[in-house]
C-alpha cells in the first residue's frame, strides 16, 4: 500500500477527480437550469384536493402541485398541523399554487400529505390566464353576454364557443393595446416634443406670436386626433367588456370573470401528449414575444430580450473597429518597444478590471460628465430633466464596449498570428504597400477570427449585469429604445436586460415563490444564448486552426 | 509612355500617402487602448481627490455696520444674501451681505432694524442650536423673550420681453417674537437671569438660567395643542438647584432632556424628564487631563456631543457611551486651537466646528474624522465673533464695526485617510470601531465611512472562493494537461471554458435561491461531500489497481476523469440522502441549533460557504485555463527525459513539470484572485451584504464591489458618499491592476524561458 502511494497513482486519480467534479458541476448546472426552465412551459395537471383541516372540517383546493419536499414530522407539528405519524418519520408536503388571488390571502399554500382525503384531476378543470391577479383555477360553467347566458358547459360545442370567444377577446385586447401604445403613444410623444420645442424657442428668444400660434394649432390637431382615438379605444373596450365567464371556483361558488381580462384558457387535464407538446411550444413562443405583467412576475420577457439584443448590437458597432485596429497595430505595426509593452499590459488589465469599476467609470464619466455636457449644449430646453445626462442604452453600450475590447483584441491578434508570414511576404514582394497587404490579404483572412472575437464579446456583454445596473438598466422600461417615432432610435432611453431581469425578479420581486420558475426560464434563455454563442466561437476558431494548418503545409 | 509613368508615379504617391495615413490611424487606434486604461485611472482619481482636500477660507469683501452697541450674535440666511445681528441694547438688524441690484440693496445696507427688547432690562442672551435659529434675551425680571429671524423668498417677475421672462429671487427678512410677542416667565421669583441657555425641539422648550452666581434655574415648557382652536399653549415646570460654586457656563440639549452646568473644572449633568422634573445624573470631572481651566460648553448637532473649550486652547469632546453603569459621558478626543478661544461655532448638519482664538486665528475641525482642516489667521486679527451660513458655504466675521464675508470651501470634512482605515470612536458607540454606515433617515446622523469592514469582506469572500477554487482548478489543470488522453482533452477543455462564460448573475441567483437553502437544510451532507469525495476517489483508485490489466488498458487511465463521473455523482447523492440521518443522530436533528447553542457560531442562510462555492465555481475556469496552458506548454523533452531516467509520471510531474510551470501556475492563481476580488453579482445575491468583520464561514459579508452596486444608485452626485464609492472602485482597480500586472509579467518571463529551451 505504502509502495502504491509512493508511485503517486492515488494523487493522479485525485487530480482526475477534480476534473470530474468540474465536469459534473458545469454539466449538472446547465442541465438543472434547462430542466427547471423548460418544465415551466410544460402543462401541469390541475388537482382537485379534498383536505381535512385541523378542526376536522374538510375543504377543497384546486391548483397545480408546484413543489414537494420531505420534512421531519416535528417541523410539521410545530407549524400547528396534527398528523398521525410516529416520531422521527419524514412526511411529504406539497406546495400548491392555487391562484385566484382576489379570493385567497396567498396564492400558494402548503399541503401535508396525510391530510389529503381525496385527490383528483378532473378533465373539465380550466386554468385561466388573466391580465390582472394572475391565474384562475376552476370549472367554467357558462359564458354570459350582458347578463344572459349564451353558452352552457353541458352543451356539446361549449369548448368551441369558449375558445372562439376567448380568441376574440384576446384580439380585442390586443387591438386596444396597440391603439394605446402605438397611436396614442405617438400623440403623447409628439405633444411632449411640442412642449420642448416651445421651451427651446423661448430660450433662444424666438418664441414669436406666430410660432406660438403654430404650436398651438399643432397641439389642437393632436388633441383632436387623440379624441378620435380615445373614442375608438372606448368602442373596443365596450365591445370587449360584453362577455363574462362564469367559473365555479374551489369554494364551489360561481364567480364572474370579465372576458376582456382573459388571455388564455386551457384544460391541461384534458390534453393528450401531442396537445401538451403543442401547448409547450406555444408557451415558449409567448414567453419570448410578450411583455411582462404584474411587476415582472408574469408574462414574457420580450422587452428584456429586445433591450439586450439592441444594446449588444450597439456595442458591437463600437467595439469591433477599435478592437480590430488595436489588434492590427499590436501584431503588424508595433515594434518591440516599451510603448508596445505598456499597451499589452493595458489590454491585460482592461480584461482584468472588475466589471463594476467600468460601471462606476461609465456612470461618472459618460453619464454625468459627457452626458451632462451634451444636455447643456444640445438639449437645454429639457433641463433640468436630463436627456443624455442620465443612464441610458448608449452609455451602457459604450461602457460594455470598453469592457469587451480586450476580448476582441486578443482573439483578433490570435487570428493574425496564425496567418503564415509567407502570405505577407508574397504580397509585399509583388509590390503592395503594407496597408494594402493588410487590407486586402490579412484582414479578409483574419475575418473569422474577428468574428470569433466579436461573438465572444457579445456573449460576455449579454451576461454582464453589474456595470449595467449603474449605467442604464431598469426593472421595467415603459418604452423600447426603438419605436415608430422620429428619430426611431432613442439612444437616451433606459432599457431592460435579461441578466438584470433575473436579478430583479429573483431578488426584488414581491412574490419570489411565484416568480422563481420564471427566473429559471429566463436563466435558461440567457444560458442558451451565451453557451450557443460560445460554442459557435469555439467552432469557428477550431475550423480556422485547421484551415491555416493546411495552408502552412 | 512618359505620361504613363507619370500616372503610375502619381498613383504610387497616393498609395504611399494612404499607407502612411493607415499607419498613423492604426497606431492611434492601438494607443487608444492605453488611453482608455489611463482615462479610467485618472478619472477615478479625479473624482476621489477632492475628499482629501482641506478647507479653504477666502475673503469676499468687508463692510461696516453702524451700530453703537456690542454684538451678541450674528447670523446669515441660507443664500448668504442677508445677515443679521443681535445687539446688547436689544436692537436687531438685517443687513445686505451682497449687492443686489434688483432689490436695490448695497452691501452693508441695513434692511430692517427693530427694537426687540426694551433697553436697560437685558441681563443675558442665549441661542438655540443653529438648526432652529432662535435667539433669547434674558431680562432682569426673570423673563425671557424669544426672537426668530424669518425669511420669505418670492420670485417676482421683473420684465417680460417678448418670449423671455426674467425671474429674480427676492428675500424679505423680518424678526418674529415667539409666544405671540409675550415674554416667557423663566424664574417664578422674578430674579434677574444672569446667564441663559435655551433649546427647543420645535414645540416644547427647555431653558436653563443662572441667577445669583450659583443658583441654577431649569424651566421646561411643555407644548400642548388645543384640539378645537389648534393653538399651542406652553405649560412651564420650574425647578431650582443651588450649586456650591460659581457657574461658568450652561448648556441645554435640543431633545430637552439634559442640562449641563460648568463649575470649576466639573460639569454637572442634570436629566430632565418629560414632565420637567430634574435629577442630577452625572458629574464629569475635567481635572484628570491637563487642559487648564474649562471655559465654555458647546453642543454639536444631534446633541450627543459636548465640546468643552479650555484656557490652553484645547477643545475636548465628550459624549455618552454605554457602560456597565448605564450611559455615561466620557472623554473622546481633543483638538488644539493653539490659544485661548473667544468664539466657537458649530455647523447646522455636519460635525464641523470653527474656533477663533484671541490672536485672530481661525481653526476648523471635524469631530468624527478628527480632521484638522484649517489653521490660519484671519485678515483682521481682532476678530471677535464669527458665524456660518446654514449651508456652510460662507463665513461672516466681526472685528469691531467691520464685518468680513468669506467664501468657505469645506466640501468633505468627514473624510480623512485615517478615518477611512483606522478605528474611529463614533457617537454613542462603546468604543472605537471600524464601521460602515453611510446613510440614515435623520438629518443629524453621523455618517460612518470606514472602508475596513468592506475591504475585509472582499478579502474574506475572495479567500473562501480561492480555498475552493485553487485545489480543484489546479488539480484539474494538471490532469488535463499532463495525463488526459488528447481525445478527451478536446472535449473537456471547451466544456470547462464554457463554465467561464456562464453569466455570474445566474450563478448568483442559483447560489442565493437554490444553493443557500440546500446548504442550510443539508449542512452535514455538504460537509460529507467535501470529505467523502477525495476519500472515495482514492478508494476507487485502489480498487482499480486490483482490476485485471487488460480492462485497465482498454478503459485507459487517460479517461480516469470520465470514469470517475458516476462515482462523484454517487458520493454526492449518498451524502445528501444520508444528511437527515446524520443530523438526527449527531446533532439532535438540528444542526443550526447545535451550531448556535453549543458552539456559539452564528449561522446566516446566505453565508461565506455559499459564496465560496459559487464564486469558486466562477473562478475555477480562470485558474484552470491559464494553469493548463502553462503545464501543457512545458517542453516535452523535459518530461520525456525525466521519464527515460526512470522517474514515475507523478515524480516527473511534481519534480520537473510543475517546477517549470510554477510561474504560470502562480499567474493563474493571481488572475483567479483578481477575478474573485472584483466579482459583484455573486456576492450581491448570495450574501446578506452586512458589513461585519468576522472570519466565521457561516456568516455573510459585504464586499467593495457589492457595496458599490448597492449604494451607488442612491448616492448624491458629488457628495462625500459618492466620492468614497469612487474610492472603493479605485481601490478595486488598483488591487486588480497590481495582481494582473504581476501575473502578466510572470507569464511573459515564462514564455521567453520556454522559447529559449
Amino acid at each position: 500500500m505504502k509502495q502504491w502511494f509512493r508511485t503517486g497513482k492515488p494523487w493522479v486519480w485525485l487530480t482526475a477527480g477534480a476534473v470530474s467534479v468540474s465536469l459534473v458541476a458545469v454539466i449538472g448546472l446547465v442541465l438543472m437550469i434547462g430542466w427547471r426552465g423548460l418544465s415551466f412551459f410544460w402543462p401541469t395537471a390541475i388537482h382537485q384536493m379534498t383536505i381535512e383541516t385541523t378542526t376536522g372540517e374538510t375543504r377543497t383546493l384546486i391548483g397545480e402541485v408546484y413543489d414537494s419536499e420531505e420534512v421531519p414530522i416535528d417541523r410539521v407539528r410545530q407549524s400547528g398541523v396534527e398528523v398521525d405519524a410516529s416520531e422521527g418519520e419524514l412526511i411529504t408536503r406539497y406546495l400548491m399554487k392555487i391562484g385566484n388571488r382576489e379570493y385567497v390571502p396567498l396564492d400558494f399554500t402548503w399541503v401535508v400529505e396525510p391530510t389529503i382525503i381525496d385527490d383528483q384531476t378532473p378533465t373539465d378543470m380550466a386554468i385561466i390566464e388573466r391580465t390582472k391577479d394572475g391565474n384562475f383555477y376552476g370549472r367554467i360553467v357558462a359564458i354570459e353576454q350582458q347578463g344572459e347566458r349564451i353558452a352552457n358547459h353541458q352543451e356539446r360545442d361549449f369548448r368551441d364557443v369558449l375558445f372562439e370567444r376567448v380568441e376574440r377577446a384576446v384580439e380585442l385586447h390586443e387591438q386596444g393595446l396597440d391603439l394605446q401604445e402605438d397611436e396614442i403613444g405617438r400623440i403623447n410623444y409628439q405633444l411632449s416634443e411640442l412642449g420642448l420645442e416651445e421651451r427651446r424657442l423661448k430660450l433662444e428668444g424666438q418664441l414669436t406670436e406666430q410660432a406660438l400660434a403654430e404650436l398651438d394649432a399643432e397641439r389642437e390637431r393632436l388633441q383632436a386626433d387623440y379624441q378620435q382615438l380615445e373614442k375608438q379605444l372606448f368602442a373596443i373596450r365596450d365591445k370587449a367588456s360584453r362577455h363574462t365567464l362564469i367559473v365555479e371556483d374551489f369554494r364551489g361558488e360561481e364567480v364572474a370573470i370579465p372576458l376582456y381580462r382573459v388571455l388564455d384558457v386551457n384544460f391541461p387535464n384534458d390534453m393528450h401528449l401531442l396537445a401538451k407538446i403543442g401547448h409547450f411550444f406555444q408557451q415558449i413562443g409567448k414567453f419570448v414575444s410578450e411583455p411582462p405583467r404584474e411587476a415582472n412576475t408574469e408574462g414574457g420577457v420580450f422587452p428584456a430580450i429586445f433591450g439586450t439584443v439592441f444594446m449588444v448590437l450597439l456595442m458591437s458597432v463600437i467595439v469591433t473597429p477599435f478592437g480590430v485596429v488595436a489588434a492590427i497595430y499590436l501584431h503588424e505595426y508595433a515594434g518591440k518597444n516599451p510603448v508596445t509593452k505598456l499597451i499589452r499590459i493595458a489590454v491585460i488589465n482592461l480584461a482584468g478590471v472588475p466589471s463594476i469599476v467600468y460601471g462606476v467609470f461609465g456612470l461618472g464619466f459618460f453619464v454625468y460628465m459627457v452626458g451632462g455636457s451634451i444636455d447643456q449644449v444640445f438639449y437645454p430646453e429639457a433641463l433640468p430633466n436630463p436627456t443624455f445626462g442620465t443612464p441610458g442604452v448608449l452609455w451602457s453600450a459604450i461602457t460594455l464596449a470598453i469592457l469587451t475590447l480586450p476580448v476582441v483584441i486578443v482573439s483578433t491578434e490570435e487570428g493574425l498570428a496564425r496567418i503564415p508570414s509567407t502570405l505577407r511576404e508574397g504580397s509585399l514582394a509583388l509590390g503592395a504597400t503594407k496597408w494594402e497587404t493588410i487590407w486586402r490579404i490579412i484582414v479578409p483572412m483574419a475575418s473569422p477570427a474577428i468574428m470569433t472575437g466579436l461573438i465572444l464579446a457579445v456573449a460576455r456583454a449579454a451576461g454582464e449585469v453589474a456595470p449595467l445596473m449603474l449605467v442604464g438598466v431598469v426593472k421595467s422600461a415603459p418604452m423600447l429604445p426603438v419605436d415608430g417615432n422620429f428619430p426611431y432610435f432613442h439612444l437616451d432611453r433606459k432599457f431592460m436586460h435579461l441578466g438584470f431581469h433575473i436579478y430583479d425578479v429573483g431578488f426584488q420581486s414581491p412574490n419570489v415563490e411565484a416568480s422563481r420558475p420564471l427566473v429559471y426560464a429566463t436563466s435558461f434563455l440567457l444560458i442558451t444564448v451565451i453557451v450557443g454563442l460560445n460554442l459557435t466561437a469555439i467552432g469557428v476558431r477550431n475550423h480556422l486552426r485547421e484551415k491555416y494548418r493546411a495552408l502552412e503545409q | 509612355m512618359e505620361s504613363q509613368t507619370e500616372q503610375q508615379l502619381k498613383a504610387n504617391q497616393t498609395r504611399l500617402i494612404k499607407d502612411r495615413l493607415a499607419r498613423v490611424g492604426v497606431t492611434t487606434g492601438g494607443v487608444l487602448v492605453l488611453v482608455a486604461l489611463l482615462l479610467i485611472f485618472f478619472y477615478l482619481l479625479y473624482v476621489v481627490q477632492p475628499i482629501f482636500e482641506s478647507a479653504s477660507v477666502k475673503p469676499i469683501h468687508s463692510f461696516e455696520i453702524k451700530a453703537n452697541d456690542q454684538t451678541l450674535a450674528l447670523g446669515m440666511e441660507e443664500q448668504a444674501e442677508i445677515g443679521y445681528r443681535f445687539g446688547a441694547s436689544g436692537q436687531g438688524e438685517f443687513f445686505a451681505l451682497q449687492d443686489n441690484k434688483f432689490a436695490d440693496r448695497n452691501t452693508g445696507d441695513i434692511i430692517e432694524q427693530r427694537m426687540l427688547v426694551p433697553e436697560g432690562q437685558i441681563t443675558s442672551f442665549a441661542r438655540s442650536l443653529p438648526v432652529n435659529q432662535q435667539f433669547v434675551y434674558g431680562l432682569d425680571n426673570g423673563e425671557a423673550i424669544i426672537v426668530q429671524p424669518k425669511f420669505t423668498v418670492t420670485f417676482p417677475e421683473t420684465a417680460r420681453t417678448q418670449g423671455t421672462r426674467q425671474v429674480e429671487r427676492l428675500i424679505v427678512p423680518r424678526f418674529e417674537t415667539l409666544n405671540d410677542e409675550r415674554p416667557l416667565q423663566v424664574d417664578q421669583q422674578g430674579r434677574a437671569l444672569e446667564q441663559l441657555a435655551y433649546a427647543t425641539d420645535g414645540e416644547g422648550m427647555l431653558m436653563a438660567a443662572v441667577t445669583g452666581a450659583d443658583t441654577l434655574l431649569i424651566t421646561k415648557f411643555a407644548a400642548e395643542q388645543n384640539f378645537l382652536t389648534g393653538e399651542t399653549s406652553l405649560t412651564p415646570k420650574y425647578e431650582q438647584r443651588t450649586l456650591n460654586a460659581a457657574i461658568r457656563d450652561i448648556a441645554v440639549t435640543p431633545d430637552l432632556n439634559k442640562v449641563f452646568a460648568l463649575i470649576n473644572n466639573r460639569i454637572v449633568v442634570y436629566a430632565v424628564s418629560m414632565s420637567g422634573t430634574v435629577s442630577e445624573s452625572q458629574v464629569i470631572t475635567l481635572n484628570g487631563r491637563q487642559f487648564g481651566q474649562a471655559q465654555s460648553l458647546h453642543l454639536m448637532p444631534g446633541a450627543a456631543t459636548v465640546l468643552v473649550t479650555h484656557e490652553s486652547g484645547i477643545i475636548s469632546q465628550w459624549f455618552e457611551v454605554p457602560t456597565d453603569e448605564g450611559r455615561t459621558f466620557k472623554y473622546i478626543r481633543q483638538f488644539d486651537a493653539g490659544g485661548p478661544i473667544i468664539d466657537l461655532e458649530v455647523e447646522d448638519y455636519r460635525r464641523t466646528f470653527y474656533a477663533v482664538t484671541n490672536d485672530g486665528k481661525l481653526n476648523v475641525f471635524h469631530t468624527t474624522s478628527e480632521a484638522d482642516l484649517y489653521h490660519e489667521a484671519l485678515p483682521n486679527l481682532d476678530t471677535q465673533m464669527i458665524t456660518i451660513d446654514p449651508r456652510a458655504n460662507h463665513l461672516l466675521a466681526e472685528a469691531g464695526n467691520e464685518l468680513t464675508l468669506f467664501k468657505l470651501n469645506n466640501e468633505h470634512p468627514e473624510v480623512t485617510w485615517s478615518g477611512l482605515w483606522q478605528q474611529v470612536w463614533y457617537e454613542g458607540y462603546p468604543e472605537p470601531s471600524y464601521t460602515w454606515q453611510s446613510t440614515s433617515g435623520s438629518d443629524d446622523f453621523e455618517p460612518k465611512f470606514s472602508l475596513v469592514p468592506i475591504s475585509f469582506g472582499t478579502i474574506k469572500a475572495a479567500l473562501y472562493a480561492m480555498l475552493f477554487a485553487v485545489p480543484i482548478g489546479l488539480a484539474a489543470a494538471v490532469y488535463t494537461a499532463y495525463f488526459m488522453s488528447p481525445s478527451v482533452r478536446k472535449v473537456v477543455k471547451p466544456t470547462v471554458e464554457i463554465m467561464e462564460a456562464l453569466p455570474t448573475v445566474i450563478l448568483g441567483f442559483l447560489a442565493g435561491l437554490w444553493l443557500a437553502p440546500i446548504i442550510e437544510a443539508y449542512l452535514p451532507g455538504v460537509l460529507a461531500v467535501i470529505i467523502l469525495t477525495p476519500l472515495s476517489i482514492i478508494g476507487f483508485a485502489a480498487l482499480w489497481q486490483i482490476l485485471p490489466s487488460h480492462i485497465r488498458t482498454t478503459l485507459g487511465e487517460g479517461r480516469a476523469s470520465l470514469i470517475l463521473v458516476p462515482l462523484v455523482l454517487f458520493v454526492g447523492w449518498l451524502s445528501f440522502s444520508m444528511s437527515p440521518w446524520v443530523e438526527a443522530l449527531l446533532f439532535d436533528g438540528n444542526v443550526r441549533g447545535y451550531l448556535t447553542n453549543e458552539l456559539g457560531v452564528t449561522f446566516d442562510q446566505r453565508n461565506s460557504l455559499v459564496v465560496g462555492i459559487a464564486m469558486g465555481f466562477a473562478v475555477i475556469p480562470t485558474i484552470f485555463s491559464i494553469a493548463e496552458d502553462a503545464v501543457f506548454s512545458v517542453p516535452k523533452h523535459l518530461s520525456n527525459g525525466s521519464l527515460a531516467l526512470g522517474a514515475t509520471p507523478w515524480q516527473t510531474l511534481t519534480k520537473v513539470v510543475l517546477l517549470t510551470a510554477s510561474p504560470g501556475i502562480f499567474s493563474a492563481v493571481m488572475m483567479g484572485l483578481g477575478r474573485a476580488v472584483g466579482e459583484t453579482m455573486i456576492v450581491l445575491m448570495a450574501t446578506g451584504n452586512t458589513p461585519i468583520m468576522d472570519w466565521n464561514i457561516f456568516e455573510g459579508m459585504r464586499t467593495l464591489s457589492a457595496n458599490i452596486a448597492v449604494e451607488m444608485p442612491e448616492s448624491e452626485v458629488g457628495s462625500s458618499h459618492y466620492r468614497i464609492l469612487f474610492l472603493a472602485a479605485f481601490v478595486l482597480f488598483i488591487f486588480t491592476f497590481f495582481f494582473n500586472t504581476i501575473a502578466e509579467f510572470v507569464r511573459q518571463r515564462l514564455r521567453d524561458k520556454y522559447s529559449s529551451m
